[in-house]
């Protein structure tokens, strides 16, 4: 489906922030800010959620626990039991401080890694990927406001160019 | 803006009068320029290294560990000692991008990238050692709690030395996800620049097809700051969980508990001297001398101090306890490296490792480059005879007096030593020239708090932007589907006859002809136009001299593509140049 959207460049963070608070203040959708590096407070502003992505990494991490607790008392325990220098093993709970680093370092990497590539998936990042920034500068000094055109382009483009944009884009794009 | 404000009191970050495009400029600067040739020098030296390294590497598993200076009583020398002079190395990078972005400390964003980069290839090279010890490397595998044919004999999940396996795996692969998400924006900023389709196309892959959405940095800042939280363990754990190859054991001078904090800072400290040794060099070679300034070096300074003084605490406090646990093994083994036949060794660890940080309590010292630089070589070297005391003197006079021997590495230890350094740099250089060096995205958002530029308007009570009242250029773009036509030859554009916007574009540029206040000359004087050219050029709007003299070879294809009529003739015969001086006769 392509769709009309009206694009605003800025080449100042502060200068796009204030534009996004008179845009949302005007009650348009913002449906995209792309920007070269983190502006801080700028999710707010656009009304984005807040991400979840630190509980799925604490889900992760539990799981990794799991993983470790299971693996080690099947191994260690249950499967073969030593006696290792007259320690046997034949308890988990009693054998367990053996297992603190395992069950560390497994929690650790099953947080780490679901984590980053559940990010990866979520934000469409992968080899091959084309990127979809709509132009080489927002990677570099520029930040571009997106806004979809419902007959109301004159509207909306008077109220961006009052923003202190440097460049306005009106185009035709296709949505995903 | 508040959100921008940093104390007065701060000295700025990046110096110079340095925007947002100044810094994508600079740091792509030395991956699209060519490599100079020093740089070709140092690659050729470090590339002869790591192939020497690999021989020796070749022939240690082709013939055996016997072509290694072991023997039955110092059965671990120059191997761990390497292994574990190079896992600490590893640790500054995970610290300063971990622990440093917990304590939102700025300045680690200068170095981080490089920081990283580091720990991960010194990480590979700390892993080389233990397969390489195995004897049989391509049984690596066993180490991994896979079930086997022998039965269900697992792996001991008793022994730090499996510990170790899990700790330094998770340690790279998390630090390696770690330091390329971060290097996403900045591959994109890369892949945005490149000109030649070659590089785009590297740079698109390495990306990921990073677009820098709202949320994709909302979701980037929350990762990098749980990758955080979680590393910051994890670094400790490391070296902590390498220290239990030691403290486990029952030999004098290793089963000490107050191994994991001393071999953490010890491993810091070695990591802050490479970090050291390493940028102040690139600093240089790079240009970036505004990123990482010599408040970069000075901090880092101040940390090789701190955790200098920290080993040595930890050294004195090994020698207090042999000495007050009243056991008399552990006081011969303190003795020996002291007084010992390594008592060279040991000395050598005192005087680099403790004495020679102490002279950064001196602020003329620790913001001197050259001497940065010569120290931090000096904690190097400190930092590995660290490791060979501990490993070898602990060993050489065992329990058994009539075993005890003394340790010297054959050709095959110092080449792979000598090897795995080879190796490193060879990463790094080849790093060095493809990879963005200083996390880019992250220096331009503390640009506004923490560079020259804005501090000085700030200092100046200027403000740091201004909405622009200007009328913004404006494109509408239209797609509209290009029909395909037959007029595309070989990737020449050709306008159709008779077009419109043609013939616009062409009186654009060369005016137009007004009839009430102008008269028409007679072009047919012009040699090379005759009666049925004057009359096609009227047909298009020409009817003076003065507006053939203004024609260029550009206005010439345009006419051409229009008339359709004697292709470059108009050049040929410089109609411009003739109606010039007709013009001027007239």
């Amino acid at each position: 489906m392509a769709s009309k959207v009206i694009q605003a460049f800025y080449n100042d963070d502060d200068v796009l922030m204030h534009a996004v608070k008179k845009v949302k203040a005007a009650k348009h959708h913002i449906e995209e800010v792309y920007c070269p590096f983190p502006v801080h407070g700028l999710d707010k502003a656009m009304g984005l959620e807040p991400t979840r992505i630190a509980i799925t990494s604490f889900m992760y991490g539990c799981v990794g626990l799991t993983v470790a607790i299971v693996m080690m008392n099947y191994i260690m325990i249950e499967d073969w039991p030593q006696d290792i220098g007259g320690k046997p093993s034949f308890s988990y709970i009693e054998n367990m401080p053996a297992f603190v680093p395992i069950m560390f370092e497994l929690t650790v990497f099953f947080a780490a890694h679901l984590m980053v590539i559940t990010f990866y998936l979520r934000s469409r990042l992968w080899p091959f990927k084309k990127a979809e920034n709509p132009d080489v500068r927002t990677t570099d000094d520029h930040f571009v406001m997106e806004i979809e055109v419902h007959d109301n382009e004159s509207q909306l483009r008077d109220l961006l160019a009052g923003t202190g944009a440097v460049e306005i884009n009106i185009s035709e794009k296709d949505l995903h | 803006m508040a959100s921008h404000y940093e104390a007065p009191i701060r000295k700025p970050l990046v110096i110079g009068d340095k925007g947002y495009h100044d810094v994508t400029v600079d740091i792509a600067a030395p991956i699209e320029g060519r490599a100079n040739k020093h740089w070709w020098i140092v690659f050729s030296i470090a590339l002869a290294a790591f192939l020497w390294g690999v021989g020796c590497i070749i022939y240690t598993v082709s013939t055996g560990i016997g072509t290694w200076g072991l023997n039955k009583t110092v059965n671990w020398a120059w191997d761990i000692t390497n292994f574990v002079w190079w896992v600490g190395i590893g640790h500054a990078g995970t610290l300063i991008s971990a622990v440093l972005l917990l304590f939102r400390q700025k300045w680690r964003m200068a170095i981080n990238r490089s920081a990283e980069a580091m720990t991960i290839f010194s990480v590979i090279q700390a892993g080389l050692f233990p397969i390489i010890h195995m004897g049989r490397p391509w049984l690596a595998y066993w180490v991994l709690p896979i079930p086997n044919q022998f039965g269900s004999l697992w792996v001991n999940f008793n022994s730090p030395l499996l510990w170790d396996v899990f700790a330094i795996s998770t340690y790279l692969s998390v630090s390696l996800v770690f330091w390329w998400t971060g290097l996403l924006p900045d591959f994109a900023m890369l892949r945005d620049r490149a000109i030649l389709p070659f590089q785009k196309k590297i740079y698109g892959l390495l990306s990921f097809g990073w677009s820098g959405r709202a949320k994709d940095w909302q979701r980037f800042e929350e990762v990098s700051l749980v990758l955080a939280g979680l590393a910051t363990p994890l670094v400790l754990s490391v070296h902590t969980i390498v220290s239990f190859d030691f403290a486990t054991s029952v030999i004098p001078g290793w089963h000490t508990t107050i191994f994991p904090p001393y071999f953490v800072a010890g491993a810091i400290f070695s990591g802050f001297a490479m970090v050291n040794t390493l940028l102040i060099i690139m600093r240089k070679v790079c240009h970036l001398e505004d990123y990482i300034t010599v408040q970069h070096i000075e901090l880092m300074n101040i940390v090789i101090m701190i955790t200098g003084s920290i080993v040595g605490c930890a050294y004195i406090t090994e020698l207090f306890m042999a000495w007050y646990s009243g056991v008399e093994y552990e006081q011969y083994a303190f003795l020996n490296r002291a007084t010992g036949p390594y008592w060279w060794a040991y000395w050598a660890m005192m005087t680099c490792n403790v004495f020679s940080p102490q002279f950064m309590w001196f602020k003329k010292l620790r913001t001197s480059i050259m001497f940065s630089f010569f120290i931090s070589i000096v904690v190097n070297i400190g930092m590995w005879f660290e490791r060979f005391v501990i490993i070898v003197t602990s060993l050489h006079r065992d329990y058994l007096p009539s075993s005890w021997t003394m340790f010297s590495p054959t050709f095959v230890d110092i080449g792979i030593f000598v090897g795995t350094i080879g190796f490193f740099f060879v990463l790094f250089l080849l790093y060095s020239r493809t990879f963005p060096v200083i996390a880019q995205a992250e220096v331009k958002s503390i640009l506004k708090s923490s560079g020259s530029k804005y501090k000085k308007l700030r200092d100046a009570g200027q403000p740091l932007y201004q909405i622009s009242s200007d009328a913004p250029r404006t494109n509408v773009k239209d797609v509209v589907e290009e029909p395909i036509t037959d007029d595309v030859l070989m990737g020449e554009v050709k306008l159709p006859k008779g077009d419109k916007t043609g013939v616009n574009e062409l009186l654009s540029t060369i005016g137009t002809f007004d009839a009430t206040t102008e008269t028409a000359d007679d072009l047919k004087k012009v040699k090379g136009i005759g009666p049925k050219m004057e009359q096609t050029l009227n047909q298009i709007g020409i009817f003076t001299f003065a507006q053939v003299a203004r024609m260029t070879s550009k206005e010439y294809d345009l006419l051409d593509s229009i008339t359709e009529a004697f292709p470059g003739r108009a050049q040929r015969d410089d109609w411009a140049g003739q109606a010039k001086i007709l013009n001027n006769k007239k």
